[in-house]
């Protein structure tokens, strides 16, 4: 196996893995603070489109990027409202918010299809040589910082700590004065923008174009990682890296001619993220009853201030 | 005013009385016809182009037929319940355009005998389920010279779908016109076992750039690997429409399918009454199928070459599947001057020989 072919099934593992990271992410803090929200897959597409027309209508990289995280947090926002504010069954209205989302997007984008919004730069034009440099980007490094960045905003600031407090137990919180539904409009928002953001990687980094439904179920991925991960950022990369990377060798051994079906290849990916799912909760330690696929304690449950 | 406003009144009565009558004289309603596609309208490949066929239907009857359409659905249970329900709603024709919708049609049909079924790309009919498709293992042959004549490489890269006959006979076509300009030429098979995940199958046109090809050949439905190609400079060609916006450069060719007249003439069918079952496989030489303009990187000979047997193979004088032909693993399947006949060509489930790689089953 050449180098160079090392380093492109590295950068295509880091490339497939980068919407998922990013949408994933902002569900975790979303759901750390309490909040279960299904609708990532609309948030995504949302974010994809709405990146992709900026994209198309100013030129600018600079103002897509913002525009799908902001798209993204309306979205977030409308599930907020609903859910925080509206007091909706979650689980609902976060199927709701990914049909809605789905619909809206193919509805906006109809006439978007076969625009061109040109290809995102890569490091090496940059200046950083080498290959590696030339299959990734500057938002997969954006991407792995802000996992960096969210693990230590959950458990090293006094921000993280309220959040958590939120998401353990939104009553307490609620009793020594913290703004639960304050908290999660924040939470949903960042989710929201995250989501965004990870449609737009693969609107215009990735394919790079815009058609309907291509987020292709990512959203619903990114969810499973969340669990996956036991609500812990770095295992959450992990858990990213391998689904990218089992993805991407799939495809690359099927190009080498390996006798192996193709339809194993592709379950390949879901398989082991089951398979270490069942390790992890096999292992729960004495004393600690949900062992260490412990979800926040108040996760999906309806909050109503009682004063 | 009283008087007025009485003969306002008459006036009214006698204007909704004339609505009435004339209603009733147009009694006929219009004809329900259903259509079932697996991806998005919006995908610009294979459900575009088949809701292409419905507009046409539309334009073509006005008012006489009334059209609903699914998108999105999934090949499997709920394909039947999809195709249950616009039946259980009064649609008098169904449509139904997936390989894998093969069954489910198959079932409700037998449930409602009163109602006109249509399945494109399956090879089961019933007195009221009539098939159709696209041979559109002639478009492969021709775009598998154009890609043969295009490769620096030597090296064809080509994305599948699922194992199923049409996909198979497509990659076999594509080795054999390939092959015909350039004995050496290889064949490089990726399955995604997806119709439609633009990301995925961008995955896997980047996979087979990295290990060497420079044709990007695809059996899947988005532009995703037209898009790759165009960015990485290398060549592909168009699945179901024409897919040269994504890759002005890139792009070989398209195979288009055009379903328009087909379901123009079902309709038409059902309209006068003398719609009746059948199996109708269309190619060239019926306007079912065409190639897009072809893109800057074909060179002149390979034009001439493309052109050449594209009108041998309309006209009926040439089959791409002509014998001798062997399959993978050395046994002949077709004797020299033998064509393949259509029952075989509906079932192939083996590569032929010189396309390395095991066919998943």
């Amino acid at each position: 196996m050449s180098m160079d072919l090392i380093v492109g099934i590295l950068a295509g593992l880091l490339v497939a893995a980068t919407p998922l990271i990013l949408a994933a992410l902002g569900e975790l803090v979303v759901e750390k603070s309490g909040v279960l929200n299904l609708g990532v897959e609309g948030m995504m597409v949302i974010g994809a489109f709405a990146g992709f027309a900026a994209k198309v209508l100013t030129g600018s990289y600079l103002l897509a990027f913002p525009a799908a995280i902001f798209a993204g947090m309306l979205m977030g926002l409308l599930f907020g409202l609903l859910t925080q504010i509206l007091l909706s069954n979650q689980v609902a209205s976060g199927l709701a918010l990914t049909l809605f989302g789905l619909g809206l997007s193919a509805l906006f984008g109809a006439g978007w299809t076969g625009l061109t919004a040109g290809a995102f730069p890569r490091l090496n034009a940059l200046g950083l040589p080498g290959s590696l440099a030339a299959g990734l980007d500057v938002l997969i490094l954006l991407t792995l910082a802000l996992v960096v960045a969210t693990q230590y905003v959950l458990t090293r600031t006094r921000t993280g700590l309220i959040l958590r407090a939120v998401g353990e137990n939104h009553d307490a919180a609620h009793a020594i004065g913290y703004p639960v539904v304050a908290v999660r409009m924040l939470a949903l928002a960042f989710g929201g923008g995250m989501a965004g953001l990870g449609g737009a990687y693969l609107s215009l980094v990735q394919t790079p174009f815009w058609v309907e439904r291509m987020t292709a179920g990512r959203g619903w991925i990114a969810l499973a990682l969340v669990v996956f991960s036991a609500w812990r950022p770095f295992r959450l990369l992990a858990g990213a890296l391998l689904f990218g990377g089992i993805t991407i060798l799939q495809l690359h051994s099927q190009g080498f001619g390996l006798k192996v079906d193709a339809q194993v290849l592709a379950m390949l990916p879901y398989l082991a993220t089951l398979a270490v799912l069942v390790f992890m909760s096999r292992s729960r330690g004495a004393g600690n009853a949900a062992g260490r696929l412990r979800a926040p304690q108040s996760l999906g449950k309806v909050f109503t201030s009682t004063t | 005013m009283i008087d007025r406003r009485m003969m306002l009144g008459a006036l009214t009565g006698a204007a909704a009385l004339a609505v009435g009558l004339s209603g009733a004289v147009a009694q006929t309603p219009p004809l329900k016809v259903g259509f079932v596609y697996v991806g998005p309208i919006g995908d610009h490949g294979w459900s575009y182009q088949h809701h292409q066929g419905l507009l046409a239907v539309k334009k073509e009857f006005g008012d006489k037929v009334e059209t609903t359409f699914v998108e999105n659905v999934p090949e499997g249970p709920d394909a039947e319940r999809v195709i249950d329900q616009l039946a259980s709603q009064g649609h008098k024709l169904i449509i139904t355009t997936s390989f894998g919708f093969m069954n489910p049609t198959v079932k409700v049909a037998a449930k409602y005998p009163d109602v006109k079924f249509e399945h494109m790309t399956g090879f089961k009919q019933a007195d009221n389920l009539a098939t159709a498709n696209i041979r559109f293992y002639e478009g492969r042959y021709i775009a598998g010279i154009l890609a043969a004549k295009a490769s620096k490489t030597g090296t064809i890269g080509y994305i599948g779908s699922f194992p199923i006959p049409e996909v198979v006979m497509g990659i076999n076509a594509t080795y054999l016109g390939a092959k015909s300009v350039n004995p050496n030429i290889k064949l490089k098979i990726i399955w995604v076992s997806t119709w439609f995940d633009p990301g995925k199958e961008a995955d896997a046109a980047k996979a087979l750039a990295d290990q060497g090809v420079d044709i990007i050949m695809q059996h899947t439905d988005s532009p995703a690997p037209v898009k790759f190609a165009e960015e990485r400079k290398i060549f592909a060609v168009g699945q179901a429409s024409d897919m040269k916006a994504f890759g002005p450069n890139s792009i070989l060719t398209s195979i288009i399918d055009n379903w328009n007249g087909y379901y123009v003439s079902r309709v038409k069918a059902v309209l006068d009454g003398s719609w009746k079952t059948g199996d109708v496989w269309g190619g060239f030489n019926t306007g079912m199928l065409a190639m897009g303009g072809y893109g800057p990187g074909v060179a002149a000979d390979a034009k001439a070459l493309a052109d050449a047997a594209k009108d041998k193979i309309s006209k009926g004088e040439f089959h791409p599947f002509t014998g001798p032909l062997k399959k993978q693993d050395g046994t002949e399947f077709l004797k020299a001057g033998e064509k393949m006949a259509d029952k075989d060509l509906a079932g192939m489930n083996f590569y032929v020989e010189g396309i390395d790689g095991a066919l998943p089953k």
